[in-house]
């Protein structure tokens, strides 16, 4: 699958090690590529990866208080958050208090059922990192994210909001308001 | 009323261009049916039983004249010629085609007008007083603080798949005219003991198939903190809202589950994180937005001015305008509801000459406003006294004088089972059918204040449960039942009717309330007490036995 990070198509050096493999047995851990593990499969390995001298990254669920990731971060090289649907908004939640309350500054990536109507959406929560769904939705990247330039709220995102962007600037009256839709409308 | 600048414009025009695309892919096959639902319906694009659906947000029921003759434009040459108003500020087109949808929305858009979030797991357009900024009761223009949220929630990117709908009414007044006690989140803005704005805020009402009456979560949140205090509600929920049944999805049922103090607990925990953050805001913001609201150049003018009192001779103006006039805050004007109840029509549609006739006359005697309230009424909210009989004479001329509001004929229904595809049972031919029965205007006065609501499902999009009457379409053994409720109201005192007894079919629903109503006249203890009252003092049992012995 694609992976952009930063707006660009770039090479996924981690490798998502799964919990089991299909005969039921647990793979292995590379011994030096960066992997991608389930928070399961991250705390069983816990001791044998803190000595490893290998780059971690972790799937955090949605269900579970993205908090309790807290003591974990200072170990980890990637945070991954899920969205099992696209209709599943939990990680949005989790991706703003990971980056605005717990600080995290590394890599944050969108799993899962990533379309483009959201890339834009998912940037502003604070992901840097998507792994598109569709092929196609990949390489429509770049107009997915300019298909606004107007934000009305403020996120962590460092985007300027309109609540302060538009201080200080006169309205016009109704009637001349009409008349200039009446133009318009002409 | 509040005027869109060049930001909001520009947001509009790329909303518009970004659902062009969304409808191209559709059509192109490269979003599946299941990709685009959310998006189409994010932007106010409902599929009915009959065709697409576009519901247009009214934010806070405030409206220009030249928005409401391009609602008209929409309703004639992209639909059949009338639109339906609805119980949160919203007009729906019913007959709309989705190739048709992209350049309808470009047109409203003109006007600045758009159906973004009336649909959709986000939150809705944000309701208020249809009185705001013109009745002498509110503490503070309520609109005001419903265009911060509305900008604020705005394509919010946080919270826009949430786990169900979520709705916010703002009242300004002792007197609640925006249901706030039965929406996901309630405001009711007030003044503390020092004299400072505020808001008390409730969650977690809601009607539905499991109703509840919000709960108080806290009594004061001063005027400042209102986003960050709506943030970490909607963090709360957000995070612990169920999302594996969709009929347990609304806030009602994490706040019912876990109990309204724990919720408030959660809530106040992560807004002591947030609450001196970037979403405070301070009097230069609140300024800007308030010095954005227009207000009429209101003369100076004397109450009760000698062109009323002469018009007042004449017993049918003297009805209407008993009926359909309120108090206004500046003396010398007045508050102008239109019924859109006509005997017999279905309730909230108007047509498209209609919307030209009141926006008009909007242009001629209303400061070119019009408002839109929760009972599927509209509004003129500045008239002066003077210009009174002429405007009853032209409205009277476009059937929009009808001097029924409040009574039991000034019905709220769902469109029902004529439109909608979720509905059991008609809800509009059981309205048109009790105003038959009550035309008669003098026999509907003497019954006084009567709140008629009807939904043709569960979903209770007619409010049945908070209707002094409340009735519900259900279906059984595929025929179309009713259930009565009595002692509903959506006001400050809300509180959910009672069943009063088995469902009744069809065609036994008029007579049904006839009887109701003849129980009432009987049982007050004086003219003065309304049914709701009366329902309230003596339980639903009397008019039970009286009902149900004649059926």
């Amino acid at each position: 699958m694609p992976l952009i990070e930063n707006g660009k198509l770039v090479e996924d050096r981690f490798t998502r090690v799964a919990d089991q493999d299909e005969a039921g047995q647990v793979p292995p851990l590379p011994a030096s590529t960066p992997v991608l593990l389930s928070l399961d499969r991250y705390l069983k390995e816990a001791d044998a990866l803190a000595n490893a001298y290998v780059e971690v990254g972790l799937i955090w669920p949605n269900n579970k208080p993205i908090a309790e990731i807290a003591p974990y971060l200072p170990r980890l090289a990637l945070v991954a958050l899920h969205f099992p649907t696209f209709r599943d908004g939990r990680a949005y939640s989790q991706a703003r208090l990971l980056r605005e309350r717990l600080g995290w500054k590394g890599p944050l990536r969108a799993t899962g059922n990533v379309l483009r109507d959201q890339f834009l959406i998912m940037s502003r929560a604070g992901f840097d990192q998507i792994v598109p769904s569709k092929e196609a939705d990949a390489q429509a990247f770049d107009d997915a994210m300019h298909s606004y330039t107007v934000f009305y709220q403020p996120t962590g995102d460092g985007r300027k909001s309109l609540l302060r962007a538009r201080l200080g600037r006169a309205a016009t009256r109704l009637e001349d308001q009409a008349s200039k839709d009446r133009g318009a409308a002409a | 009323m509040y005027v869109y600048d060049e930001f909001d414009r520009a947001f509009l025009a790329e909303r518009v261009a970004d659902f062009r695309d969304q409808v191209e892919r559709r059509l192109s096959g490269a979003l599946t049916e299941d990709e685009f639902k959310p998006l189409r319906l994010m932007n106010g694009v409902y599929l009915q039983l009959h065709a697409y659906m576009l519901r247009i947000a009214i934010p806070y029921g405030t409206l220009s004249s030249n928005q409401l003759r391009r609602m008209a434009h929409v309703a004639r040459v992209y639909d059949r010629g009338y639109g339906h108003f609805t119980t949160r500020q919203n007009i729906q087109f019913n007959w709309i085609k989705l190739e048709d949808l992209p350049q309808a929305m470009a047109d409203l858009a003109e006007v600045g007008v758009h159906g973004i979030q009336t649909s959709g797991n986000c939150i809705r357009n944000v309701t208020t007083d249809q009185w705001a900024g013109a009745t002498p009761e509110e503490f503070d223009d309520p609109r005001i603080w419903a265009e911060i949220l509305r900008q604020y929630s705005t394509f919010h990117p946080e919270f826009t798949y949430l786990p169900r709908k979520f709705k916010i009414a703002i009242t300004a007044a002792p007197k609640d005219r925006a249901a706030t006690k039965v929406h996901d989140v309630g405001l009711r803005l007030h003044r503390n003991a020092e004299g400072e704005l505020g808001f008390e805020v409730l969650v977690g009402g809601g009607l539905g198939r499991t109703p509840f009456v919000g709960k108080s979560i806290r009594p004061f949140l001063p005027v400042r903190h209102v986003l960050s205090y709506i943030e970490a509600i909607m963090r709360v929920y957000n995070q612990f809202g169920r999302r594996d049944n969709i009929y347990k999805a609304r806030i009602k049922i994490l706040v019912h589950e876990i109990g309204a103090e724990a919720f408030a607990e959660a809530v106040e925990a992560e807004w002591a994180n947030i609450r001196d953050g970037a979403l405070k805001l301070t009097d230069e913001i609140i300024d800007d937005i308030r010095a954005r609201f227009l207000y009429p150049d209101f003369a100076k003018l004397e109450d009760q001015p000698a062109e009323l009192t002469a018009a007042l001779e004449d017993p049918r103006f003297a009805a209407w305008y008993r009926n359909s006039v309120h108090k206004h805050k500046v003396p010398g004007y007045s508050i102008v509801t239109i019924s859109l109840k006509p005997v017999g029509a279905p309730p909230g549609d108007a047509t498209a000459d209609q919307m030209d006739v009141v926006a008009d006359l909007a242009d001629a005697y209303g400061f070119h406003e019009i408002r839109v309230g929760h009972e599927q009424n509209l509004c003129l909210p500045n008239v002066a006294q003077m210009d009174l009989p002429e405007l009853w004479r032209q409205l009277d001329a476009a059937g929009l004088a009808t001097p029924n509001v409040n009574h039991i004929s000034d019905i709220i229904a769902c469109p029902g089972l004529d439109y909608c595809a979720l509905a059991n049972a008609r809800a509009i031919p059981v309205a048109q059918e009790i105003s038959k029965r009550f035309a008669d205007l003098d026999r509907s006065r003497g019954i006084g204040r009567l709140h008629v609501n009807i939904s043709g499902c569960i979903n209770a999009c007619g409010h049945h449960h908070v209707g002094h009457i409340g009735i519900l379409g259900v279906e059984k053994n595929g025929q179309e039942f009713y259930q009565i409720t009595l002692g509903g109201r959506a006001d400050e005192h809300a509180q959910l009717g009672t069943l009063l007894g088995p469902a009744v079919s069809y065609d036994q629903v008029p007579g049904l309330i006839e009887d109701i109503v003849d129980a009432y006249l009987e049982l007050r203890s004086s003219p003065k007490e309304l049914f709701v009252d009366t329902v309230h003092r003596l339980g639903v049992e009397p008019f039970k036995e009286r009902v149900y012995a004649t059926h």
